[in-house]
């Protein structure tokens, strides 16, 4: 990490950073890829190097399918910077990164974004107890620590990682007290328009039915359409309540593992004040892009689920996409060239983003589980709640900023990753406008915490790149 | 009594490693993080939260969250999910905000 | 058609105070305000109640600011008994720590310059590093010494600004937000406000819209001398209680959190941050307070001050354009209980305030605009 300037700097060694890496390497461009975690692979590959036979066999063949590129990257003349915690990015695509304790400035010619999606908030009542995790939360432990639930679990919401952690469970043998569903079975019927668009995915489509017979044959108990959920315990999860066939049940577990699907992790892209827009069909934030995935920002690209949500295939080929698009930015391949390496991906990623329509709309989450009654808290870290953020909009509060100000919502060390989305729709709701209307959080840096100390010693690295913005006091 | 420990191994680690929790001596797989670790034990919450004393523990796994903060060898409001568990380690709940005056390096 | 008795131009801590002010005298008081991503200082700003230095070379301003912090338990006490809001104000005294024997010359130069303006009264203390760390536990070796005076104290600005909002509303203030004025009509009975397809009317117009002034003040054929500075402050996670006392540079809240900053930066209107003056800052905060260097930093802004030509706030009733004022000021906190209780009274025909006419627009005939805060 000598020279501060590099072609390329891509953040995330998921699917999207690994094979925008090996495609710019490829065509002679000088990469860095800087990851937070201990080895390469995102959280779809998490581990998959390491992981031995019996968590690979669990986990199933998507996950080991991870391999062959975690190995190719690891062979090649990317330079692959693990435990890198990026904490700043700005226009002129410096990046600031915490490594060893020690704080790194770099700067690319282009930058590529690759930090993929997080999982969305579901705030339901108790979602904050002990023993309440996430379902992805779930799946980093069976993949990075080869970790199964010991006692009765649960798993509650919608989407495909639900059923494929559900399954995964039941491949290493763990009993599912229950799988309580929010989505129904009719909701396909619903969206027949979608399914002749779907059938060029039918992969896709086939790979969640396979998954929902998998748990019918293993006998697991599966609610549908359930609503109303709640997570009962004193200072720790005891049981889920919620109403299904009709009538309010109660099923007890102390581990209680949610999921409503992903969003993408936007971050980074939010801090550099890229063009974003509302996307009502994944009910999120996506950056503006063009084709080839650049922001609004010239030379600042974003592949994989940080830009939409598409799954690990079309990250991988939009990771390729924005690779090619940069060598050429590069002069590294004439335009002839970007054509012909290009057309190949961009075919396959049409058949890859078929499925996405009905599998968005499909286990599209719930309203009562998006925008919560007053009483549940939505931002974890300064526990504020949702009636409270309602009190803010009748005192004169527009949006996500004035509701901040007002109460401290999105303040803290999490930066409104857990609430932002929440916030934003509750607001929405309660003046009945759309969620474009409203706004997200304007995101500052730290992306990430640092201490005094590690920013200080950032005086004696400015002066070695001439990329910041200047100090211009008159 | 019933075990409320959340996780198991899914087999025998390949090495174990000791370390002490509130003081109390546990023996843990190697080579996981600190917070997985620590979910292989009953041990409920592992903070309460600096704004009303609410009982925290992991939840995300991916660093997002901040639910899983823990005191380590000294140091305050460490994110046990983004750091491995190493021998000897000794760990404490994370009870409400740290203290700047007390423990920790940086002695003036 | 709306239609009150005033328009305040400005939802941040400057308009509302005013409109407070003016609800307290019973007068029907529209506020309009812009959106949720407005520029806005009354989110940016450090929260002190600052008297020491201010208004060196400038009694009236000293006396102004000292007046403003005097008034302010009174303002606290109306302010709660309306809403139940504690704005966690503490008026404990505050310290300059000075890093370098210059830097205590010049701040014991002004604050003696000060003493002299106010014939004695003006208190102020100077401590060497061991009396200093017997107040402030903690303190570095870097710190040379410091100025205390008691007359410093400090505030929660933004709970200060959800109480004003709760405080009006109670009052029975109306607040119009989303919108931003296009233009401004007078005729013989006041002022119609044009927002898009809306329209505003009232007897007396304040524009109190900080950097908006400019603008505003265009309409009615004023030049209001505003310009865009930008502070940058960084918050840490919160810690137990360290530090009960407000100083310049490092600011414990009420929720533990600890301010740092500030720059002073003439770049427009860009209000985000730049890693070269947090660093600076941060260096600052961990000379001041060593033990800092571990605690993380959570949060970090830049705002825009709202700074005049000369520095001094602007409060104008209009020559040309009468029922007409012009209210600007980059010290919304520490001036919030003087511009309720003395300059709403003002601006409501109620009272003279002698105080505030040095503070007049004529000043600034033939000045160069200046980039400097006081």
């Amino acid at each position: 990490m000598s020279d501060p300037v590099v072609d390329l700097i891509i953040i995330g060694a998921g699917p999207a950073g690994i094979s925008a890496a090996l495609e710019a390497s490829a065509h002679g461009l000088e990469v860095v890829l800087l990851d937070e975690q201990g080895s390469p692979g995102g959280q779809i590959w998490r581990n998959v190097a390491q992981a031995d036979t019996r968590t690979r066999q669990v986990l199933g063949s998507d996950y080991s399918a991870g391999q062959p590129l975690v190995e190719a990257l690891l062979a090649s003349n990317v330079r692959y910077q693990p435990n890198a915690a990026v904490w700043q990015v700005t226009e002129e695509r410096c990046v600031h990164f915490l490594l060893d304790g020690k704080a790194r400035v770099l700067q690319g010619r282009q930058l590529l974004i690759a930090t993929g999606a997080m999982e969305r908030p579901m705030p339901i009542p108790g979602w904050t107890l002990p023993g309440v995790m996430t379902a992805g939360a779930g799946q980093i432990l069976l993949k990075s620590a080869a970790l199964v639930p010991q006692g009765p679990v649960i798993l509650a919401g919608c989407g495909p990682l639900l059923y494929l952690l559900a399954v995964q469970y039941l491949r290493a043998g763990i009993g599912i007290e229950a799988l309580v569903d929010t989505s129904e079975r009719r909701d396909v019927f619903k969206h027949s328009r979608q399914l002749r668009q779907a059938l060029a995915g039918w992969r896709d489509l086939l790979k969640g039915l396979s998954l929902l017979a998998t748990l019918k044959r293993a006998g697991v108990k599966h609610y549908r359409a359930a609503r109303n959920l709640r997570v009962e315990g004193g200072r720790r999860a005891e049981a889920l309540c919620f109403d299904s066939d009709g009538r309010a049940q109660k099923v007890w577990a102390s581990l209680i593992l949610l999921h409503q699907g992903v969003a993408p992790n936007i971050q980074i892209s939010q801090s550099l004040r890229a063009d974003h827009d509302w996307n009502e069909q994944q009910l999120c934030w996506v950056a503006r892009r063009d084709s080839w995935g650049e922001t609004s920002l010239p030379g600042i690209f974003i592949a994989g689920d940080g830009g939409a949500i598409g799954g690990a295939n079309v990250a991988a080929t939009q990771g390729r996409l924005a690779a090619l698009a940069i060598a050429h930015r590069l002069q590294k391949i004439d335009a002839c060239r970007l054509q012909a390496l290009s057309k190949p991906w961009l075919q396959m990623l049409g058949r890859q983003s078929a499925a996405r329509p009905l599998i968005d709309a499909l286990y599209r989450p719930l309203a009562q589980n998006r925008i919560p009654h007053d009483d549940t808290i939505v931002c974890r870290c300064e526990e504020v709640s949702a009636g409270t953020i309602r009190g803010y909009v009748e005192l004169g509060c527009l949006g996500p900023n004035q509701t901040k100000a007002f109460g401290r919502c999105g303040m803290g060390p999490c930066q409104g990753r857990q609430c932002g989305l929440s916030v934003t729709e509750i607001i929405a709701e309660h003046r009945n406008v759309s969620p474009a209307q409203v706004g997200y959080y304007r995101i500052r840096p730290p992306l990430k915490p640092i201490t005094l100390a590690q920013l200080a010693s950032e005086r004696e690295l400015e002066t070695s790149t001439s990329s910041t913005p200047e100090r211009s006091l008159s | 009594m019933p075990t409320e420990t959340l996780f198991r191994r899914l087999q025998l680690a390949d090495k174990y490693v000791q370390i002490e929790f509130e003081g109390t001596p546990l023996t843990v797989p190697a080579d996981v993080s600190l917070a997985a670790a620590l979910l292989t034990h009953d041990l409920g919450a592992t903070r309460e939260s600096a704004i009303n004393g609410r009982p925290g523990a992991a939840y995300c796994m991916m660093g997002v969250c901040f639910e899983c903060l823990v005191e380590v060898d000294g140091q305050a409001n460490c994110q046990a999910c983004l750091i491995q568990v190493v021998e000897g380690m000794r760990v404490r709940r994370q009870r409400g905000a740290r203290d700047l005056l007390i423990g920790g390096q940086g002695d003036e | 058609m709306h239609k009150t008795d005033l328009i305040v131009v400005g939802g941040g801590l400057v308009g509302m105070s005013i409109a407070y002010g003016l609800a307290l005298l019973g007068r029907r008081v529209t506020v309009l305000d812009e959106g949720d991503d407005a520029l806005r200082a009354a989110r940016g700003n450090f929260g002190l109640l600052w008297v020491q230095g201010k208004g060196y070379r400038n009694a009236p301003y000293a006396g102004w600011t000292r007046q403003s912090v005097a008034l302010w338990p009174e303002f606290n006490a109306l302010l709660h008994a309306d809403t139940g809001i504690d704005v966690h104000l503490r008026q404990p005294g505050g310290f300059q720590l000075c890093l370098s024997d210059e830097e205590l010359a010049e701040e014991t130069r002004r604050l003696v310059w000060l003493q002299e303006a106010f014939d004695g009264d003006y208190p102020f203390e100077l401590l060497d590093p061991t009396q200093l760390k017997k107040r402030i536990p903690g303190i570095g070796p870097g710190v040379v010494g410091a100025c205390y005076t008691p007359m410093d104290g400090h505030v929660n600005p933004l709970k200060l600004l959800r109480a004003l909002y709760a405080a009006c509303q109670t009052r029975g203030v109306k607040i119009v937000n989303g919108l931003s004025v296009e233009g401004i009509d007078q005729h013989a009975s006041g002022f119609e406000l044009r927002a898009g397809e809306q329209r505003f009317c009232a007897e007396h117009l304040v524009l109190a819209a900080g950097l908006g002034n400019r603008p505003l003040g265009a309409m009615l054929g004023m030049d209001v001398p505003v310009r865009p500075n930008r502070g940058q402050i960084l918050v840490t996670e919160r810690l137990q209680p360290f530090l009960q006392y407000p100083t310049t540079y490092v600011r414990q809240t009420d929720e533990g959190t600890v301010q740092l900053g500030d720059s002073l930066e003439a770049v427009g209107f860009d209000d985000r941050t730049s890693s070269q003056v947090m660093s600076e800052i941060a260096a600052r905060a961990v000379q001041c307070f060593p033990r800092l260097g571990q605690v993380r930093m959570v949060r970090a802004w830049g705002a825009l001050r709202v700074l005049s030509a000369d520095g001094y706030p602007i409060y104008e009733a209009a020559h040309d354009s009468p029922g007409a004022f012009v209210v600007t000021c980059h010290s919304g906190v520490t001036l919030a209980a003087a511009h309720a209780l003395r300059l709403a009274p003002w601006i409501a025909g109620e009272a003279d305030e002698p105080a505030i006419r040095p503070f007049n627009l004529a000043r600034f005939k033939g000045m160069r605009e200046v980039h400097y805060a006081h």
